[in-house]
């Protein structure tokens, strides 16, 4: 069974999207990630996508990127991700990790998956690793105990939005837009169109992210995804000390909604 | 042009483009509907009488193949008196080799019905080929270029401008060709519809180090020909220069089924392997996976990927392509490194012996062929791939050797 069917199904108990918030580790400093995570938690984040810092983010817009060049310039080692996990854990929060993939082959693919278990993370999300290429992992995900959760595109075929549900666990992520993270003024309309698609091969939840970056934008998705992922608001709200207010008026926003069905 | 040039061989990779553990696809999802088209136009075009005889008359009347071969007696007097005979792709139209695969994959954008083209560029040498075959065929061109590279290299982003393309310095990272790469696969994502991205080296994913590698082919077909015309028999060593790998691929699958032909890749050695300012992925890498492929990388043991260093732009790269981490496991070929004085003493040695000013990514084959040739003595037969021509790098001699005007 899934580790976060428990998240999802609490929030469909309220009929709503859970609010899925992404930080990378390390940012704006190893402790200062483990405080805002907290405040996430608290005020209220269902789930928090701890992001792993690396070099050569090609999915990333311009602010995540920053975010992780900053991590990375104070000294972050792959070997912090787990106490910043543990720490998610400790709040009384749920973690899944965002990495990508050459991180988790230079620390060992089953290595990671363990002490990524250990520290009480619930999944993994790849944004670069295709089921195709991901035997090892699923192999080590499944030793382990982890969701893994890969995604979905507006340009994927029907086969392959096939495979990677059947490949996937814990939830889909449907990147909403073509192109890259980052907070934008409209939400797109490929999303719902992408949701629809995605629901005829999986009864799995499916969140969906890119660009979103207030309420009234997570209320819109929130009308047909099971969860509203925001990562660049985030990070954008750390430098402007309103992260508890963004949370506050996210949470508000899949509230707004009833949940998809 | 030989007929078979892009016809599949025995060397290909598996269908999902995996040499041995190299390559394959790692990528975002969103990209591989692209990658795939791609895969499935080339997979027909590569065997289209049509499009073999369009991409030969370009190749012919636009580029100016085949390029020719000459001997090099006097630079070969300092390779321990083996002979030594130079591939001439700096004599191709825009100055190196990568007007071959440029033409190309330009003919596939059409073919797939895109309208704008996006590249990366180090030395420069890939986006001026990239905005001439766009200027050619009426596509939209941009080009990405790290701002180190920009700095370095600008004579050729005034070449790219002149001929319609917009030229994009990019800021992140280590601002050089890796983070232009970056920087093309952001914009990819975004723009795919109606964008292909004209990859300029044998790596990246599925399909690209095939394709790339086969529009190179003609390289290794030609200079085959050619030496056994002049010299009367197989080179001992063919020896290219390794940034992403793709004028080395393209010689050496020439050779590839000629067992007493050595295969040796050089690799920009920059201040020295012992250091950590160089680029020897080959040498020094581990595997990883970078720009969409498993090969061998420069990192960290983290997995970030480092900077890589080299006096050469072209060859400043911490990846390189999969069928040559393929090549180096099985023994086929040969990868040493070269440093920054070795590549610049090389350079300087060719334009005053033979009259020919190499680019600086080409002068590491040619240190390259001064120690083999010290190796095999005057009995031996060197084949050089010279890549690409001079004029680009005047910047970088001027301030290696301090050729300003005399006063
Ligand atoms: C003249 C020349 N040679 C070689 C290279 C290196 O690329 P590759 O290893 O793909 O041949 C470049 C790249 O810019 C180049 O301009």
């Amino acid at each position: 069974m899934s580790r976060l069917e428990p998240v999802f199904s609490a929030c469909r108990a309220e009929a709503r999207a859970a609010l899925i918030g992404y930080l990378p580790a390390g940012y704006p400093t190893l402790e200062g990630s483990k405080d805002v995570l907290r405040t996430m938690v608290s005020a209220g984040c269902d789930l928090v996508e701890v992001g792993l810092p690396f070099s050569d983010p090609v999915m990333d817009g311009v602010t995540i990127q920053r975010a992780a060049e900053q991590a990375l310039r104070g000294g972050f080692r792959v070997r912090d991700l787990f106490g910043v996990v543990e720490s998610v854990a400790e709040a009384g929060g749920r973690a899944v990790v965002m990495t990508y993939w050459n991180p988790v082959l230079a620390y060992g693919v089953d290595r990671f998956a363990r002490d990524l278990a250990a520290a009480g993370g619930l999944g993994v999300i790849t944004p670069d690793l295709v089921p195709d290429e991901g035997a090892a992992w699923i192999e080590a995900t499944d030793a382990h105990d982890l969701d893994r959760i890969f995604l979905v595109a507006p340009s994927s075929t029907e086969e392959r939005i096939d495979l990677t549900a059947r490949s996937s666990r814990g939830f889909l992520y449907a990147t909403s837009v073509m192109g890259v993270t980052g907070a934008r003024d409209v939400v797109s309309s490929a999303a719902p169109a992408l949701v629809k698609r995605v629901r005829e091969h999986t009864d799995m939840p499916i969140g969906v992210g890119l660009g979103v970056r207030n309420g009234a934008q997570a209320a819109e998705l929130a009308a047909f995804a099971d969860g509203v992922i925001v990562g660049s608001a985030f990070v954008s709200a750390v430098r402007d000390d309103t992260v508890a207010a963004l949370t506050t008026d996210l949470a508000n926003g899949v509230r707004q909604a009833p949940a998809a069905v | 042009m030989a007929r078979g040039q892009l016809a599949p061989t025995p060397h290909d990779p598996d269908e999902r483009g995996h040499f041995g553990p190299w390559g394959g696809r790692f990528m975002p999802e969103a990209l591989i509907a692209a990658v795939d088209e791609l895969a499935a136009f080339y997979e027909k075009a590569r065997v289209d009488p049509e499009f073999l005889d369009e991409f030969a008359r370009l190749l012919r009347d636009f580029a100016g193949r085949p390029s020719l071969l000459t001997e090099a007696p006097k630079f070969a007097a300092h390779a321990g008196g083996a002979r030594v005979f130079l591939k001439r792709e700096d004599l191709n139209h825009t100055g190196s080799h990568k007007i071959n695969n440029v033409l190309g994959q330009a003919l596939l954008t059409k073919r797939m019905g895109k309208k704008r083209v996006i590249a990366e560029t180090g030395a420069g040498q890939h986006g001026v080929a990239t905005a001439t075959a766009c200027a050619l065929m009426g596509l939209d061109c941009v080009v990405y270029m790290g701002e180190v590279d920009t700095e370095r290299q600008a004579l050729n982003v005034a070449r790219m401008r002149l001929l319609g393309a917009k030229v994009i310095p990019v800021k992140t990272g280590s601002r050089t060709l890796k983070d232009a790469i970056n920087e093309a696969l952001r914009d990819w994502v975004a723009n795919v519809d109606d964008t292909h991205y004209l990859l300029g080296t044998a790596a990246g994913p599925h399909p690209f180090p095939v394709l790339v590698r086969d529009f190179h082919r003609i390289i290794g077909i030609e200079a085959r020909e050619q030496i056994l015309a002049k010299a009367g028999r197989l080179p001992d060593v063919v020896a290219a220069c390794v940034g992403g790998g793709s004028n080395a691929i393209g010689i050496f699958h020439g050779f590839i089924d000629d067992p007493s032909v050595r295969l040796v890749g050089l690799e920009p050695g920059g201040d020295g392997i012992e250091t950590s300012r160089h680029g020897a992925t080959l040498t020094a890498g581990t595997p990883g996976s970078l720009h969409g492929a498993m090969s061998y990388v420069l990192q960290d043991s983290d997995g970030q990927i480092a900077e890589a260093h080299s006096i050469s732009a072209g060859l400043d790269y911490p990846g390189v392509g999969p069928e040559h981490a393929f090549l180096k496991d099985s023994g086929r070929a040969e990868y040493r490194p070269v440093t920054d004085a070795q590549a610049m003493e090389a350079f300087a040695l060719l334009s005053r012996e033979e009259g020919i000013i190499p680019a600086v990514e080409s002068a590491h084959a040619l240190a390259g062929a001064l120690v083999l040739g010290r190796e095999l003595g005057p009995e031996g037969l060197i084949l050089v791939n010279l890549s690409g021509r001079g004029d680009k790098d005047m910047d970088t001699a001027i301030k290696w050797f301090g050729l300003g005007v005399e006063s």
